[in-house]
């Protein structure tokens, strides 16, 4: 047991080739790199938003806001490129980072500044976002036809043999992988999730450091936002509707914990590639894609007693016995 | 901000008394309700009138019949997020037995036993493996959900009998609804339950603090499991009225009721991170909730902005309080 835990991403990455293997025997093209590739592809955007939640988690927070978040940056971003065609992608592209963060920090400051619990904040802004989706489009559909063709076309171009998305997903990782084990921000994020009142002691301000998580958080939305509306060449109110628990379930699976401190990039991206994994290889086994929410459904379970098992060592011993452990 | 909690001291008496400050919530909240109502008289002509204001009540008793629950559970400390995919496979594993030929008082059952055992798979998971609420019930929530996909697709039950459609539209006496009559019997429970019996006290010493609880001699797990069942219960409760009301079962039937319940429950006056509430509160909130929706639904705001207002309602009710109180702290 002690093994496992250590070396959770290794059973994670372990039960994700087990999964591709037994669907690989009896359709041999399912693992053919071309399609790995797609597979990779169609969860980098899951990626990248399991990313921005880990961090959040980890500071014992959760933020049920960012697909909410998602569909409205990205409503924002397609009337926009609708409207005027003419602006630079890139361009887009940062408004969406910025209008996301800006959502973001809207959760974080009421988290920072009111104390109150994440979890009724983001349940508020998640209903408040999703309407001002329908209140600024009116209820209708922006579609491919009023698209530009570059906001249509970017994230598909190819790079490398790579598809832009995917990029998108592997350079956000590497930022997130830097800003996890390289900075002081990254370590203050473990260091709330672990053990809230010595990280005051320690000089971190709390309230500020999980700010800026939800701050990251609602960027990353918005930048999948833009990505989501462009892959999907469809924004309406009903985009990415329930999202926002695939994404947690994502992080769970990974091995990140919900009471705070215990995560990895290398996991968040393994949860959600495990998902995505799920999702592809149903159709090909032809199992009906109804079968996918309850799947999905086993699978967090799974992890959960999985991960509980090597967590419950650590933490309080004081008062191991008083709690029966 | 969080620097000043560094430097506090113990003040020498407590600041605010749990009864008057719980009392002071309820007087906020009838008076939001009066505001809205009279709001509500003014902006629609047709909201005056006994048919209208009974129609009101349909909005909210189901999501509030699982408020109830909710409220015990939240303030021992936990959380349900599954209940209404546990409301969408009861509705669907009723549509099945109906497809077998099954009458009203069987349908009944299994739309009510459902409940019961999907709280109670919830309850051992917490209780029994010691696992975090919040993420158990989200992984039950697909599972469940997810289940009622699987049989039905992309398909629906339809053709309750006329006896079963009672429960979800059927009248008591005059205006007054079976649904409504349920809600406030159940109220009444809760009520009692909660702030008039031991098991009530029991509940708000987990939620306080469950290893001074487990020290004096409360059976934590057991309680805990209880109020899982009891939520699950609810949701079954809900499910028989919901199906009967709407006579037909979608695997995506009663989504986002988590969510409103939860509203209503932290919208009532209880403490998310639990020990505290009361279920005058709750009720008084689901009511607000309802009035809120059903007026807006008068004047013709579509159902998704309609959420806009509960979700703003959710934090500017919950953050006003505590910028008073840090208005008061500065001043």
């Amino acid at each position: 047991m002690k093994a496992l835990t250590k070396h959770r991403e290794l059973w994670l990455a372990l039960a994700i080739v087990v999964v591709v293997i037994a669907v690989t025997l009896r359709f041999p093209r399912f693992s053919q790199p071309s399609n790995l590739l797609t597979i990779f592809n169609d969860t980098s955007i899951l990626m990248m938003l399991a990313l921005g939640q880990m961090v959040v988690i980890l500071t014992r927070s959760i933020d049920l806001s960012m697909a909410a978040n998602l569909a409205l940056t990205g409503m924002i971003v397609a009337m926009v490129n609708a409207a005027f065609p003419g602006v630079p992608i890139p361009v887009l592209i940062a408004g969406c980072i910025v209008v996301g963060g800006a959502l973001g920090a809207f959760n974080g400051i009421l988290v920072w500044k009111l104390n109150i619990p994440a979890i009724v904040v983001t349940l508020g802004t998640l209903t408040i976002f999703r309407g001002l989706v329908f209140v600024i489009s009116g209820g209708a559909w922006v579609n491919a036809a009023q698209m530009s063709p570059d906001f249509i076309q970017l994230q598909r171009g190819a790079f490398l043999g790579l598809p832009i998305l995917s990029w998108f997903a592997i350079v956000v990782a590497a930022l997130f992988y830097v800003l996890m084990t390289r900075t002081a921000l990254g370590r203050s994020l473990y260091a709330i999730g672990v053990n809230p009142t010595a990280s005051v002691y320690t000089g971190i301000n709390v309230g500020r450091t999980k700010f800026l998580a939800f701050t990251i958080a609602g960027a990353v939305s918005g930048l999948a936002g833009y990505l989501w509306i462009s892959r999907y060449v469809i924004a309406s109110t009903e985009v990415a509707s329930g999202y926002e628990l695939t994404i947690i379930a994502a992080c769970v699976i990974g091995g990140v914990s919900i009471a705070g401190g215990i995560g990895t990039v290398g996991g968040a991206l393994l949860g959600a590639l495990f998902l995505g994994v799920i999702n592809n290889a149903l159709p090909v086994i032809n199992i009906s894609p109804f079968w996918q929410m309850a799947i999905s459904g086993s699978a967090i379970l799974l992890a959960v007693v999985l991960n509980a098992r090597g967590e419950r060592n650590k933490g309080r011993v004081i008062l191991k016995k008083a709690e029966g452990v | 901000m969080t620097d000043t909690s560094l430097h506090r001291q113990l003040p020498d008496r407590l600041d605010n008394p749990l009864r008057s400050a719980l009392l002071g919530w309820q007087t906020l909240l009838v008076l939001v309700a009066v505001v809205i109502f009279t709001v509500n008289s003014f902006a629609s002509p047709y909201f005056l009138n006994a048919w209208s204001l009974s129609d009101l009540t349909f909005n909210f008793t189901e999501k509030a019949l699982i408020a109830l629950a909710m409220a015990l559970l939240i303030i021992s400390g936990e959380i349900d997020l599954s209940v209404a995919a546990i409301i969408a496979l009861a509705s669907t594993l009723m549509g099945l037995a109906l497809q077998f030929g099954a009458d009203t008082p069987v349908l009944v059952l299994i739309g009510v036993g459902t409940g019961i055992a999907c709280g109670a798979f919830n309850g051992f998971l917490v209780t029994g493996l010691k696992l975090p609420s919040i993420v158990v019930t989200i992984g039950t929530m697909s599972l469940f959900r997810g289940i009622a996909f699987i049989v039905l697709g992309d398909q629906s039950f339809k053709g309750y009998p006329a006896s079963f459609s009672w429960f979800g539209q059927g009248y008591v006496w005059w205006v007054i609804s079976f649904e409504l009559v349920l809600f406030l019997v159940a109220a009444v429970i809760f009520y009692v339950l909660l702030h008039r019996t031991n098991f009530g006290r029991r509940v708000f010493a987990i939620g306080n603090n469950d290893v001074a609880a487990k020290f004096s001699g409360v059976r934590v797990e057991r309680i805990k499991f209880i109020l899982f069942c009891l939520t699950g219960l609810m949701s079954g409760i809900a499910a028989v009225l919901l199906t009967a009301r709407l006579g037909s079962t979608r695997p995506s039937i009663a989504q986002g009721f988590e969510l409103e319940a939860i509203t209503m429950v932290v919208l009532g006056g209880v403490s998310i991170l639990g020990g505290a509430g009361s279920i005058i509160g709750v009720v008084l909130a689901a009511l607000i909730v309802g009035l809120v929706t059903f007026g807006l639904g008068l004047l013709n705001v579509p159902g998704i902005v309609m959420t806009i207002f509960t979700g703003s309602l959710l934090i500017v009710v919950i953050a006003l309080p505590i910028l008073f109180k840090m208005w008061r702290q500065r001043a």
